[in-house]
């Protein structure tokens, strides 16, 4: 049946997915920009975060509207507050892309040196998380969402071996300290971007199993009451 | 105060047709607990058995055991020593019509006997200020009769003809059905204040008003109670999938 609630609700998905796309696509293009230096791709990423901003004003505006007039419950109600809470996640992840692209826009500026960090493994890593995120968003499917979870230990590893490399490049070689900060500070950047999407992945198994499981707390199991959640 | 109600087993009938299948609910004291469910579930039917109101229907008949705090009120209690405990407020708000206010309010406590006019005052008084009437009815309780009033004013002082007679269970059947959102929103507000001293289950259809006003819901469907928990619970993350498509509007 159409009901204005599932009108507003088939809107605010293809919302949500627009807005998706968007911040994955900015993240893409930071880490593009950092593996091949391309000044063009940093200025497309900035230039993108205000379509971002304004995806994400949109999306609030209407899941705001929905709320008050339909008055959505259960299942229905889960969804809004998850794609609202998944709403500032992407819009946070676009942050981060302009962040990493403003770290390459000054890496640019200096000689290119070799540093003991596979950034771009990292950035592979960390696009697929948010892929997969969101996939899983579309496909209303927790297991999916469920993976994300166990790939955040993966890029948390990641982020660590690199700031212990960095750090001591910078102490070995004193001459390349800024290439190195900047190549931490990215680091640093694509590990936030993980933690969204893991944000993300949770609000997901929120929405489909009624579970809370930020935190590492309630796996599979209702965060009110303890019991196991239906599938 | 209010009093736990326990139900084991009760199933109704209307003449040959079923309409309540072996309920077993345990309704805790001083709380609110919202009965919703589409229409023709059975809810009313179930609190109309909570007061011995379904066997006073031609045909109608009730099995199963109902305990309201002491009383077995389907062995050795009368409907008239139950009613004195158990209030109970109509869809449609039903003031004696040629009676005022006051009358209105007293009627209960005169119909069990009741004739020392001081304290009569006093109980009258203190039932309209609990239902949070008095201050808009203190000047005319006299002159004025229950039927020249709003219905917001007429449900509320339903609501303090069933308190007058000091109950320890106050139903609701659709309380707020025939009322406007301020009068709706004063009923409800009277629920939560209520509510600590009596033990209140109320029918409703609105599930925002269940939300609102109750710490547990119970969800009917052909006459069987499908789901029951705590009211957060039901309207965020129920169990069965027959209460979440109806609290999602998805059927009913």
């Amino acid at each position: 049946m159409r009901t204005p609630l599932n009108l507003g609700m088939d809107e605010l998905r293809q919302r949500l997915l627009h807005m998706g796309g968007l911040a994955e696509q900015a993240v893409d293009r930071a880490c593009q920009a950092y593996r091949e230096r391309d000044l063009a791709r940093c200025q497309m990423v900035l230039e993108n975060e205000g379509l971002i901003n304004a995806a994400e004003r949109d999306i609030d505006e209407l899941a705001f509207d929905i709320l008050a007039r339909q008055q959505p419950l259960a299942g229905d109600l889960r969804f809004i507050l998850a794609v609202t809470k998944i709403n500032s996640d992407l819009e946070r992840v676009g942050d981060q892309s302009v962040n990493i692209a403003e770290r390459v826009m000054d890496m640019v500026e200096l000689p290119a040196v070799q540093l003991p960090v596979d950034i771009p493994r990292m950035a592979a890593a960390v696009s697929a998380m948010v892929r997969r995120a969101l996939e899983s968003f579309v496909e209303g499917r927790a297991e999916l969402a469920q993976a994300v979870l166990e790939m955040d230990n993966v890029v948390d590893r990641m982020r660590d071996e690199a700031f212990i490399l960095l750090v001591k490049t910078m102490n070995d070689r004193p001459e390349v300290t800024r290439q190195a900060l900047d190549a931490l500070l990215v680091a640093r950047n694509l590990e936030r971007v993980a933690d969204h999407a893991t944000n993300i992945a949770e609000d997901v198994i929120f929405w489909i199993r009624g579970a809370d499981v930020r935190h590492n707390v309630g796996h599979g199991t209702n965060a009110n009451t303890g019991e196991s959640v239906k599938e | 105060m209010g009093v736990e109600i326990k139900v084991e087993k009760i199933n109704a009938w209307y003449g040959k047709t079923q309409a309540l299948f072996d309920i077993d609910l345990n309704i805790l004291a001083n709380r609110a607990t919202a009965l919703i469910g589409p229409s023709g579930c059975g809810k009313s039917t179930f609190i109309r058995c909570l007061n011995r109101m379904h066997e006073t229907l031609p045909g109608a008949r009730v099995t199963g055991r109902v305990q309201i705090g002491d009383l077995d009120i389907y062995k050795g209690t009368s409907a008239t020593q139950l009613r004195r405990r158990v209030g109970m407020v109509f869809q449609k708000p039903n003031p004696f019509p040629s009676m005022s206010i006051y009358d209105n309010v007293a009627a209960g406590l005169k119909l069990n006997g009741f004739s020392n006019r001081k304290q009569t005052d006093e109980i009258v008084e203190t039932a309209l200020k609990s239902s949070a009437l008095w201050d808009e009815v203190k000047d005319s309780l006299h002159k004025q009769s229950g039927a020249s009033l709003s219905g917001g004013q007429q449900q509320r002082l339903c609501i303090a003809r069933a308190l007058a007679v000091q109950p320890e269970v106050l139903l609701m059947d659709e309380p707020c059905s025939a009322l406007d959102p301020i009068s709706t929103g004063k009923v409800e507000e009277l629920i939560f204040q209520l509510k600590s001293q009596y033990t209140i289950v109320i029918v409703t259809h609105n599930m925002q008003q269940a939300g609102r006003v109750a710490e547990f819901t119970g969800f009917f469907l052909l006459g069987k109670m499908i789901e029951f928990d705590k009211t957060e619970r039901i309207f965020t993350n129920p169990s069965d999938k027959r209460t979440e498509d109806y609290v999602t509007g998805r059927f009913g």
